[in-house]
Formats: C-alpha cells, structure tokens, sequence
C-alpha cells in the first residue's frame, strides 16, 4: 500500500472527524486528496500528531483521528502512555508505519529493526491495537471509527512519497479555521 | 528556607481568576503546593505527561479546541520545550501561559540546574518568546492576569517567570 493510498481510504471513511496529520509528505499528501477546514496540517514539532490530537479530543466531543507517522511516533514514545492514562473514547489514533522517516531521506526508525509498536502500545497501556497490512485489512479495520476509542491502528505502507506539492495555506488560517470547525462541538 | 505555601496558593488562585481550564505540570519542589492544589480541583483538566515538549502538544490540542490552557515548570523544562513552543504555539499563533519556577540562580542546591537557569531569559529573547518577572507575593494576580491578557491578545505563548524570592521564604 503506498501512503497516499492509505491516506484516500481514510478520506473515504471520514464524516465531520477532527484530523491532525503528521508534518512532511504525509500532510502533503492529505492535502491533495482533500482539503477541509477539519485537517490540521502539521508543519514543524514533529512527534507531537498524537499530542495535539489527545489534548483535542479532551476538549471536544467530536471524534478525532490522528494520521501518524512511525518516525513521528518514535519521537514522542512517551505519548502511548500519555493516550492510554486518558483513555478518550472519541480518539483514533492511525500510524502510517513505513519503518523510516519518509520526509527527510527514508532515514530507517527503529521500527525496522529492534522496536515492535503494536508491542510497545501494548506494554504502554492501550487495548484496541492493529497491525494492518493491505488495504482489505484496512478498510474492516476503520469500521471502527464507527465505535469507541480509543483505538490504536498500525498501517504498514511502502516507502515512498507521492509527486505532490508544499501546502498553499498559511499556518494562521490553518488554525483559524481548525478553530472554527472545533467550535462546532 | 522553605517553599512558600502562600505564594503557591495565590499562584492557584490566580489561574483559577483569569479562567485556565487546562494545565500541563511538571514537578518541582518548589511548586509542590500548587500542583497539589491544581491535582485536587475537578473543575481543572490536569493531564501528567512524560515530557514537557510532548505537554506543549497536548496544551495545543486543548487550545484548539477551545481550553484556556497553562503550563507549570521548570526553567529546565523550558529547555525541552523550545523546538515545541517555536514550530507550534509561535508559527500558528497558539497562546499559552507559562509558569517557569525559576532553578539554577538563586537559593539553588541543585548544581545542574545552573546551565538553563542562567540561560533561560537569553533562550526565550532568542525563540521570542516574552515573558514576565515575578518574585512578589502582592503581583501575582495582577502578573497572571496581564501575562495571560497579552497570550490572548497576541494568540501567543507568554512565560511568567517565579523567582526563588517569591516561591521559598525563610
């Protein structure tokens, strides 16, 4: 599965969720499958996806998804611990696990090597946890957001990024209009 | 000395008059009061996390979606912060109230505190992040109240830095 791909079949299942995306191509590539006033685009912090995403889904009913990246996540490993102590049922918390930093070179994370996430998730505390490894998998899987999180989803994608361009949107309306669509409950 | 529980506690107070719904805290001794304080309030979200630079994320995400949102630390804790608080809070304009315990200058035992302490306005000038002086007792309600104004005003984080004059006492 090549992480656009990935990031279409999350769009397809996506109603009025909240979505925070990890900085880099990720976001690129969100971006030119669809934007929304709902995306927040990260452009910096890195490791933080799940950070912003759990202190959001504190604040708001609504549900949020967190687009993730398995560079991102080793960055901020003491967020799994974070998100299982609050266990908000309105998170859902997807990692597009291509065990590199995609961004920046395809530098290899410890995923590709010593480090098991869905094993790390569990020791940290969280219970709903999948590792998906093609797209059928990944379509039963995100039935789920239909249902209580939080919920923990390990995609394994290729290595690659799509041809798509930096995203035109200045980070203050990125905010602002985030903002705006949180205010709606 | 010994830490002033009365300047915690007007600390307290004082977030609780200017509305913050959210913190982010981190130990230290000498604001043990205050965080006691804010772990008993039910009215307050108190969220422990394992680092200061993922609680500036979680602070971020509480902001957006419409938490007043405060942070408590220490002036080491800013120094894990900083990468945060640049490519966060300042490039989306995202406001944050920082309470910094000030180690490392005065009334300090703790020599590894030294290196941020004496640092730390020099590296918040340099992030430009503004902040606030405060080590009397009688300006804490008014210092919050203004720190956290200017966050508001100017959708940005604002640090409020607690002297060891104003949080221990003989």
């Amino acid at each position: 599965m090549k992480r656009i791909d990935a990031i279409r079949q999350i769009v397809k299942h996506l109603n009025d969720e909240l979505v925070i995306c990890n900085l880099g191509f990720p976001c690129q590539e969100l971006y030119s499958v669809k934007d929304s006033p709902t995306h927040f685009y990260m452009l910096g912090s890195i490791g933080l996806a799940s950070s912003i995403g759990l202190g959001l889904s504190i604040a708001v009913r609504r549900k949020v998804v967190v687009i993730d990246g398995d560079g991102s996540l080793l960055y901020n490993l003491g967020s799994l611990m974070t998100v299982a102590m609050q266990r908000p049922e309105n998170l859902y918390w997807i990692v597009l696990d291509n065990e590199s930093h995609g961004s920046t070179g395809f530098q290899p994370t410890y995923d590709a090597t010593v480090a098991n996430l869905g094993k790390l998730a569990q020791a940290a505390g969280l219970t709903k946890i999948q590792v998906i490894n093609n797209k059928s998998e990944f379509e039963e899987a995100l039935q789920q957001l239909k249902e209580t999180g939080p919920l923990f989803l390990i995609v394994k994608i290729e290595e690659g990024n799509a041809k798509v361009s930096p995203i035109p949107v200045t980070p203050d309306l990125i905010k602002s209009r985030f903002i705006e669509e949180a205010k709606k409950g | 000395m010994r830490v002033s529980t009365r300047a915690n506690k007007a600390l307290y107070e004082a977030l609780k008059g200017i509305g913050i719904d959210f913190v982010v805290t981190f130990p230290c001794n000498w604001t043990g009061p205050l965080l006691d304080f804010m772990a008993k309030d039910r009215d307050l979200k108190h969220i422990p996390v394992t680092r200061e630079e993922e609680g500036v994320g979680v602070a971020a995400g509480a902001y957006l979606g419409g938490k007043k949102t405060a942070m408590v630390m220490q002036s080491s804790g800013i120094g894990n912060s900083l990468n945060a608080l640049a490519s966060l809070n300042l490039t989306y304009g995202i406001p944050l109230l920082i309470l910094v315990s000030h180690r490392g200058v005065e009334r300090e035992k703790i020599v590894a505190q030294q290196g941020m302490g004496r640092a730390l306005k020099k590296l918040l000038e340099g992030v430009g992040i503004q902040y606030f002086d405060l080590s009397d007792l009688s300006q804490i309600k008014k210092t919050l109240a203004d720190a956290y104004s200017l966050a508001l005003a100017e959708e940005k984080p604002i640090a409020v830095i607690l002297s060891p004059l104003l949080l221990l006492e003989e």
